[in-house]
């Protein structure tokens, strides 16, 4: 679990993060929503530790970051495993190379150990056979999924994921998000999601922190955030008419005013849908 | 102001690459890679560059020679001590710091930019000891050897341009070389091959590893690195050869 108590960070004079109180809980894919410039990036940075907070508390399992000695910090960070926007891989190294790095840096493991462990995270992701090929020569999709790897291969216990659907098409961004739900449950890991994809939010947002000018303006799960009467997030995650129409329409449905099964003129001869109905 | 404060950053980092690394055996493979990459990376131009070095300064040192009384073997002398004291340590490093500096501050640079330097922070690897380390010790370690190699090379291409455009015999010019030569010059040619290395290396690690922003950025960093490296390489060259001459 992690901890955000009162987390505030300056650049110069313009306050980014302006005391942020969070909690992301084990064992679930924790998502930070919020508009490009309301400090989601800033704050998982501060989070990772490669950007110092001015003030305030970031508890890892009750330990806090910041005022941890170096040595402690060093070891914590052999426990967090991320996956960045444009994956970040080391592109001197093949994809073999790449997923093996952290285990070459911090295990004493024979080559075949390490071999063994390498093929079966890659294995996780679905990816055989792409051992010796370089960063350069496989897709954007494979690219996250060789990150994966990458950032779960010394088993983790908090994994952070910065976008990890930009540039992706909408089923290849659905299947990463899975296999980072997935991963998520079978390792029992605390994972954070830097997003702006509202696909994420609806399929993997079990815990969803709602970031407004680097204050957290909301915080629930993907059923609520349905429901959410809030208007800042509304029209944040609304943001087109055709949404604001399909939450209209959920809403109704979730009421058991309308019926999914039921034929839409059916219902409209019928006259049970009043136009203001269902609307926060 | 912003110059006291770039210095204070460049001696942070420096420090930062002198601690003490988490895996050994990991440093020592980043060692040879980077000591492989600046050392046989460069070996061709700076094997062309130091022959026709040595051959214009011999060419050019005959056409000054008019006097009767200064005997031909004198071009031998001076080429060799033109290319030793001067030529070979600090042409060629000039050069390479061109070829060997742009490529540091472009590679750190992209790294950066691609957060592959973030990437390793948050693995709990220290980012300066691990990517400018050995860049710094490798350059220590090949740098010297390229500029013994040069100036070997200077002083054979002078003899095959004396010798080509029979300016003096290869016999002669071999008295020459030998006439009045001392060590000295050797060391101290080798002492501003060791500076310049360090300089080259730190610099344009320093520019790369602080890059900010994208492709422009790393192209003015590699640039900017080229030309500090060439600038503090000169006012060192002309303290050198002022303390040791």
């Amino acid at each position: 679990m992690i901890e955000l108590r009162n987390v505030i960070k300056s650049f110069g004079d313009k306050t980014v993060l302006k005391g942020v109180n969070a909690r992301f809980d084990k064992g679930k894919t924790n998502l930070i929503i919020g508009a490009s410039g309301s400090g989601k990036t800033v704050l998982q940075k501060c989070m990772v530790g490669l950007l110092k907070i001015d003030s305030g508390e970031i508890l890892f399992s009750g330990t806090d970051f910041v005022t941890m000695s170096g040595e402690d910090r060093k070891l914590l960070r052999q426990q967090i495993g991320m996956l960045f926007q444009g994956s970040a891989l080391f592109d001197s190294m093949t994809v073999e190379q790449n997923v093996m790095f952290p285990l070459d840096m911090f295990t004493k493991w024979t080559r075949g150990e390490k071999l063994e462990r390498v093929n079966f995270v890659l294995e996780r992701v679905d990816l055989k056979g792409v051992n010796a090929k370089r960063p350069d020569e496989i897709s954007g999709g494979m690219k996250k999924r060789v990150g994966i790897a990458r950032a779960i291969v010394l088993k983790p216990k908090y994994l952070f994921c910065d976008e990890p659907n930009s540039g992706l098409d909408p089923r290849t961004s659905m299947l990463i998000d899975k296999l980072i739900h997935e991963i998520t449950k079978e390792n029992d890991i605390t994972t954070i999601i830097n997003t702006h994809d509202m696909n994420s939010v609806m399929e993997i947002g079990e815990n969803i922190l709602y970031l407004d000018q680097g204050k957290e303006e909301w915080k629930g799960t993907n059923k609520e955030i349905i429901f959410s009467k809030h208007e800042k997030l509304n029209d944040f995650i609304f943001a087109s008419e055709f949404l604001k129409d399909a939450k209209d329409m959920r809403a109704l449905e979730e009421r058991g005013i309308i019926d999914n099964d039921r034929n839409m003129d059916e219902i409209l001869k019928e006259g049970s849908i009043d136009a203001g109905e269902g609307k926060e | 102001m912003k110059l006291f404060s770039s210095f204070g950053q460049y001696l942070l980092m420096l420090r930062g690459a002198a601690r003490k690394p988490e895996n050994g055996k990991m440093y020592w493979k980043e060692l040879m890679h980077q000591s492989v990459e600046i050392g046989f990376g460069s070996l061709g131009i700076v094997v062309i560059i130091s022959v026709f070095m040595g051959a214009v300064s011999a060419v050019q040192t005959a056409y000054q020679l008019v006097s009767p009384l200064i005997p031909r073997e004198t071009i031998a002398l001076v080429v060799r001590d033109t290319v030793i004291l001067e030529f070979a340590p600090t042409l060629i490093c000039i050069v390479l710091a061109g070829v060997v500096g742009s490529k540091i501050a472009g590679e750190l640079g992209n790294m950066r930019v691609s957060e592959q330097i973030d990437a390793l922070e948050i693995m709990g690897i220290n980012t300066k000891s691990y990517l400018i380390a050995p860049k710094i010790l490798g350059a220590l370690l090949t740098i010297p050897l390229l500029v013994i190699i040069s100036m070997v090379l200077g002083i054979y291409g002078g003899r095959l341009a004396s010798a080509l455009g029979e300016l003096v015999a290869g016999d002669a010019f071999d008295r020459g070389l030998q006439n009045g030569f001392t060590i000295k010059n050797v060391y101290i040619g080798l002492a501003k091959a060791y500076s310049f290395a360090f300089i080259i290396s730190s610099i344009s690690s320093f520019f790369g590893y602080y890059v900010r922003g994208g492709a422009l950025e790393i192209g003015r960093a590699s640039t900017a690195a080229v030309i500090t490296s060439c600038i503090v390489i000169l006012m060192v060259d002309y303290l050198i050869a002022y303390i040791f001459l």
